[in-house]
């Protein structure tokens, strides 16, 4: 029977090497779920085949989960997405560091033969992990949902109090290890990883969110690595480096597109550098009404869209999928610019315009879309800030100098739908609103569209 | 003769290296979905945790901690693969050309 589940793993494990293979274009993504469910059932199905001892238990367990999963994944809507990302990033990793703390405690009367060496380093990894990405992943989830603060929250010597505390758990958790019968020192080291989950989380901003929740999900990932390591279960240590390779993939695909370290996310607090500025002096701005903007649009035979996160916030995706329609059908070419860190998590402007019916063969990425900006008659800039910001290119003092933009300077015109001239989440000044070819116009990005759409075919009858 | 750690090395290492290889290829226009289906991948220590709970030895402890560990990662394995096929289906290509 054993040798079987074990075949039964070595399958599983391909399915979701398929699975991920599969993702990487949208004609055969659908194919690789497939493959994951798949891979999944087997792994589990021959789980319960060799071991089923307390079924009820787990029998019980899977339908409260499934019976959760389902309405989560129907009812959340897509703006929602970065919120439930966290969560369920909190739902695997407490799944693993409880996991990790049951076993410690199980085979804690046999300390002697089972928690030796390498089996009590992968315990103390696994739960590590686990604790403080669960508290971490319930903190980005609190500020996505705007419970908390999304402010990074900064204090006198943050770096050197995380510094100590992280020490000590490390600490702690090297004596669990040496010293595996201590029971008494594992509860304090779950303790201090749940409480160094929150500390860490606390100066990230929500620029910073994509690298951060792709980060976590890295460490939900290593922790049920770690698991396989304590466990000796190669399906685990494949599928959780799989998880670990994807989070950190994706994390330094952020990092490189914002041109900062790991480092300077985890402890830099973005937005919080330059204190209250000096230079807030008024500039001139022109601003422009949504007639004059849609007369604009008519007139243009190319329009690049830049969304970013003020779009998901103002829920104008199908607003804008309607502007995108009446321009088509005019026959002006509508592209959508998308950088890599708009929005709240890696692809977050894809899936909001792809969920408004825009085909994704219009989204177009930054390397790609930026040398059409000089050609290109108007770039509509909805809820995008930093992105866009030309000082990257050149303002040696910007905090975020060197971070790859869209060139959406160098468009013919530029028109920026925006509230008000309060500068946007890393508190700099966009010098692109006050170039000549720019028009502000101050609205609600779902109202100011409407307004425009509203103009447009009256333009036509004229 | 290797041990299960030696192994358990081996398996990580080339793990890693196949999925640093083809996560890269991914398109960015998939990343969220990625980030969903790789998600409920990692629910995968719903096998932990059902090792856990049907040992013989199992104490009311690790019972309670590994029920609430199956029940949280099936909610990552259910809801994970199905929102993201819900994200999937909304990426369409256009439909007629004009």
């Amino acid at each position: 029977m054993g040798s079987l589940v074990n075949y039964i793993y070595i399958l599983s494990g391909a399915l979701f090497i398929l699975s991920l293979k599969w993702m990487n274009s949208p004609v055969t993504a659908r194919r690789g779920i497939f493959a994951g469910e798949a891979g999944m059932l087997m792994a589990v199905g021959g789980t319960l085949i060799g071991h089923h001892g307390n079924w009820e238990w787990i029998l019980a367990a899977l339908l409260i989960g499934t019976a959760v999963g389902v309405p989560i994944a129907y009812i959340m809507p897509m703006t929602a997405v970065p919120q439930r990302t966290a969560m369920s990033h909190a739902c695997g990793a407490l799944a693993a560091a409880l996991v990790g703390t049951a076993e410690y405690y199980q085979r804690q009367p046999h300390a002697s033969t089972e928690l030796v060496g390498f089996t009590m380093v992968a315990l103390v990894i696994e739960t590590l992990l686990g604790f403080l990405t669960f508290t971490g992943s319930l903190m980005a989830m609190g500020k996505l949902q705007e419970i908390l603060p999304s402010r990074p929250l900064v204090y006198k010597n943050q770096n050197a109090i995380n510094f100590v505390l992280f020490a000590i758990a490390i600490g702690l958790g090297v004596r669990v290890i040496l010293v595996p019968t201590d029971t008494w020192i594992f509860p304090i080291f779950a303790g201090l990883s749940l409480v160094f989950g929150v500390l860490l989380l606390l100066p990230i901003g929500g620029a910073d969110m994509p690298t951060v929740i792709a980060l976590l999900n890295s460490y939900a990932g290593l922790s049920a690595c770690a698991m396989g390591f304590a466990l000796d279960n190669k399906l685990l240590i494949i599928a959780g480096a799989l998880d670990g390779s994807s989070g950190l993939i994706l994390s330094i695909i952020m990092c490189k597109a914002m041109n900062r370290s790991f480092a300077n996310v985890l402890f830099g607090a973005f937005g919080q550098i330059q204190p209250a500025k000096a230079k807030t002096e008024q500039r001139p701005v022109r601003s422009a009404s949504a007639e004059e903007a849609a007369s604009i649009l008519e007139a243009a035979s190319s329009v690049i869209i830049v969304p970013g996160y003020g779009l998901a916030v103002a829920q104008a995706q199908h607003k804008i999928r309607d502007l995108f329609d009446t321009l088509m059908k005019r026959g002006i070419d509508v592209k959508f610019a998308i950088h890599p860190v708009a929005g709240r998590m890696p692809g977050h402007m894809n899936v909001l315009l792809a969920e408004a019916d825009i085909p994704y063969d219009r989204l177009i990425g930054m390397d790609d879309i930026n040398g059409e900006f000089p050609q290109c008659d108007v770039a509509l800039v909805i809820g995008a800030n930093d992105v866009t910001n030309p000082g990257a290119r050149t303002d040696k003092s910007s905090p975020i100098f060197g971070m790859p933009i869209l060139d959406v300077d160098k468009a013919r015109t530029v028109m920026v739908i925006k509230r008000s001239m309060n500068p946007g989440f890393a508190g700099i000044d966009n010098d692109l609103y006050y170039m000549d070819k720019t028009l502000m116009l101050f609205g609600d990005a779902k109202a100011f569209v409407s307004e425009i759409l509203k103009e447009l075919p009256a333009a036509v009858r004229a | 003769m290797s041990s299960n750690l030696e192994i358990g090395l081996y398996v990580f290492m080339l793990a890693t290296f196949v999925g640093l290889e083809v996560i890269r290829r991914v398109s960015p226009l998939l990343h969220t979905p990625l980030m969903s289906l790789t998600n409920a991948i990692s629910a995968i220590s719903v096998v932990g945790a059902i090792l856990i709970i049907s040992n013989d030895e199992a104490t009311t402890m690790s019972k309670v901690l590994g029920f609430v560990a199956i029940t949280a990662a099936t909610t990552n394995i259910v809801s994970g693969f199905l929102i993201t096929d819900r994200m999937l289906k909304m990426f369409k290509r256009r439909e007629v050309k004009k």
